[in-house]
């Protein structure tokens, strides 16, 4: 943009342009005291140009910060963001309480338990409430699938789906006189066609797949969360060399961190347990090492509590450690019976 | 996918002979590396590499399909889409039809529970014609320790469908289509079910059952990280063995004492009361099921059959479209039969716990009297 377009006086306008700040860019790019110094005008109104040729090209950021460094953002704009961040339900109050409302957009989140916990079950479970319309308040998006164990099953998948549905439909009963009468019905069929199923049979097919999710999401910009079903699989089987297995797997992490902001999408990372000797004793952790321990955001840890499945915040940038039981029924993830005890703070 | 020839992907050919002149032919080679390394040694600047990874990627990258078009290939082209009846109705209600295709099925349990007797009988189910619920096709027995006994299977047809054993040959022809193999060891064993691989769908082979994995495993004297290594390539090939033919395979495991050392807690989760560790400490629960933890991550049904005051029960331990639930059975000459249809609802991890007969003989290591 041109700075005889400024909103300044016409004499001032003239001391710029004849000192040679033609462009925007060009006052934007030097100090409040030079532009003074070489327009021959006082500060305050070297000040008041500069702030007028920022509004003016559309920069959103305070004074000064956006010719600092390209492409940094300063923290008060990242807390808005932050806040509106949309998240994922669990259809478990009390895990989505723990998780500060659900699963968050733009994050990776590694969840791994024992077999058997239901790490799939949440798997799924997502799959189909990523689907929520935004007038129940969900992401109204797609879901992907990849699956390199075999173990998503369709059917469980149309059970989750047909409860949702349910769900939906006496949400919208209860609160009739609020909606409108011509809101298209969602059908558990249609849930499943939304979800785009992958399934991966050695690591090369993974990396390869991670490598192309970036193109694919750009042509299927309505997928709001990833989900991979388990990450570990095919890494505990045939990788000989653990070094090089650990560089792969970093560099996996890098690519999912990058999808998932450039997209504003969740990756959800189901993850393998092993047995490790630590502190004199075997104690349980998730698979594939100490170095991959750090390419997560965040960690839940599923577990056994007594007769309870427990899910514990492991590692997050914002979240307090804590745990909250939830329980898989026939209709999918749901609060336990005894959850009118408190949420466990660790 | 992964040994797809980099050649063939229509690569720039600059870019093409360097790869190749560096051994990096399959796109396994080329994945393998990450982007610094290839870049390292190709001598290449890194845009031409993440541009060449990216073609590379997509050709190789598998193919895609909604969840809604797996199921209705699942209910058009699979018998009952995809089970086999066991003909214990509270189970096959369960596990919505009966036992999947394309995914391995587990059964573990103590010696003597029922496992080859309840392995027969789906063999005899899968031989069986479509009109009688069965999947009219080839099985294929792989029993490693001679449980097979193709005498029992027969009285188990004749006691179970008499109306279809009693024609005239037909118990020649059932028993004809289960294929008994006696491998003498692991090597053995691995070069049949490669053979296997090619052949399952041409010769109609329905159902493969392994009685059982353990002793394939136990017989070799491989220490055990060696051992482990050996495990995973066979839980891999038979994974996609049973998802490409679409069969369902079913493995039995043994059950074996539990270590000292063995745990099931997380660093961060407090060592239990002391009331707690007694309840867990009795003769019954030392007894888990075989072959580890990267096997049990690899089953995706497990059904736990165990034997708990005189009284045998059948339990569906992990399986993702089932609750909890566990039926207590016998055996008679028919085979396996539920005493009650209605299963008992068993929350929390002693689903997964083995009991043998009331006592056991396994040596308690922490030498405790309860």
């Amino acid at each position: 943009m041109e700075a005889w377009r400024l909103p300044v006086s016409s004499s001032i306008r003239g001391k710029l342009i004849s000192a040679g700040y033609t462009s925007l860019s060009s006052i934007s790019s030097v100090s409040s005291s030079d532009l003074a110094r070489d327009v021959n005008i006082t500060e305050e109104e070297a000040f008041e140009i500069m702030k007028l040729a920022n509004q003016a090209s559309g920069s959103n950021s305070c004074n000064g910060s956006r010719s600092l460094i390209n492409g940094a953002k300063n923290a008060w704009d990242m807390l808005h963001e932050e806040d509106s961040l949309p998240r994922i339900t669990t259809s478990c109050s009390d895990l989505d309480n723990i998780l500060g409302g659900g699963i968050s957009c733009r994050d990776v989140t590694e969840i791994g338990g024992v077999p058997g916990i239901g790490k799939t079950q949440i798997g799924i479970q997502l799959s189909v409430n990523v689907q929520i319309p935004r007038e129940f308040g969900g992401l109204g998006g797609k879901a992907i699938y990849i699956d390199t164990e075999g173990s998503f099953m369709v059917e469980r998948a149309l059970q989750i789906a047909e409860a949702c549905v349910e769900d939906m439909k006496e949400y919208t009963g209860y609160m009739h006189k609020h909606f409108k009468a011509n809101q298209v019905e969602m059908k558990p069929k249609d849930i499943l066609e939304n979800i785009i199923y992958f399934r991966v049979c050695s690591y090369t097919e993974q990396i390869a797949l991670v490598n192309h999710l970036d193109k694919f999401i750009s042509e299927n910009k309505d997928v709001k969360v990833v989900i991979i079903d388990s990450i570990t699989f095919h890494f505990r089987q045939d990788f000989d060399d653990l070094a090089q297995r650990t560089r792969v797997l970093s560099e996996m992490a890098l690519k999912f961190m990058k999808l998932a902001k450039k997209f504003s999408l969740a990756v959800v990372l189901l993850n393998q347990v092993t047995t490790k000797y630590t502190q004199g004793t075997f104690q349980l952790a998730l698979a594939l090492g100490d170095s991959w321990s750090h390419s997560c955001t965040n960690r839940v840890i599923l577990y056994w509590n007594g007769d309870e499945r427990y899910a514990y915040i492991d590692k997050s940038p914002s979240l307090p450690s804590a745990s909250a039981s939830y329980t898989v029924t026939s209709r999918g993830l749901r609060n336990s019976s005894s959850s009118s005890k408190r949420v466990k703070m660790m | 996918m992964a040994n797809k020839l980099i050649g063939e992907m229509g690569l720039h050919n600059k870019i093409s002979n360097i790869f190749a002149a560096r051994n990096i032919i399959t796109a396994k080679d080329a994945l393998t590396m990450t982007e610094f390394e290839l870049m390292e040694l190709l001598d290449v600047g890194i845009k031409e590499i993440k541009s060449a990874i990216k073609l590379i990627s997509e050709a190789t990258s598998p193919p895609y399909q909604s969840a809604r078009s797996l199921l209705e290939e699942k209910v058009e082209n699979e018998h009952l889409s995809g089970h086999l009846p066991t003909h214990l109705k509270g189970l096959d209600a369960t596990l919505c039809g009966g036992i999947p295709f394309g995914v391995l099925t587990e059964l573990v349990g103590p010696p003597g529970i029922g496992k080859s007797q309840f392995c027969m009988k789906l063999a005899l189910s899968a031989s069986f014609p479509i009109a009688y619920g069965g999947l009219d096709g080839r099985v294929i027995y792989i029993d490693v320790e001679s449980k097979f006994s193709s005498r029992r299977v027969i009285e188990m047809g004749l006691k179970s469908f008499p109306e279809v054993f009693h024609l005239k040959g037909m118990a020649q022809e059932m028993a004809g289509r289960i294929l008994v193999l006696r491998p003498t060891s692991l090597a053995n064993f691995t070069e049949s079910i490669q053979e296997l691989k090619d052949s399952i769908l041409q010769n109609q082979v329905k159902l493969l059952v392994i009685d059982s994995m353990t002793a394939l495993l136990s017989g070799e004297n491989k220490p055990g990280a060696q051992r482990q290594n050996q495990l995973g390539w066979h839980i891999s090939f038979l994974k996609s063995l049973a998802e490409f033919s679409r069969i369902p395979i079913v493995v039995t495991n043994q059950v074996r004492s539990q270590n000292r050392d063995e745990t099931s807690q997380y660093s961060f989760q407090a060592k239990p009361k002391d009331g707690l560790q007694e309840h867990t400490k009795t003769y019954d629960s030392h007894l888990v099921a075989a072959l580890g933890i990267n096997w049990a991550h690899a089953v995706t049904i497990r059904l736990v059959l165990e034997a708990k005051s005189g009284q045998r029960i059948i339990k569906v331990a992990k399986s993702p479209m089932s609750p909890p639930l566990a039926f207590p059975f016998h055996i008679t000459s028919a085979g396996i039969s539920l005493l009650s249809d209605e299963g008992t609802e068993l929350k929390g991890p002693g689903i997964n716990t083995i009991h043998a007969r009331g006592h056991s003989d396994v040596i308690n290591f922490l030498g405790e009297c309860s």
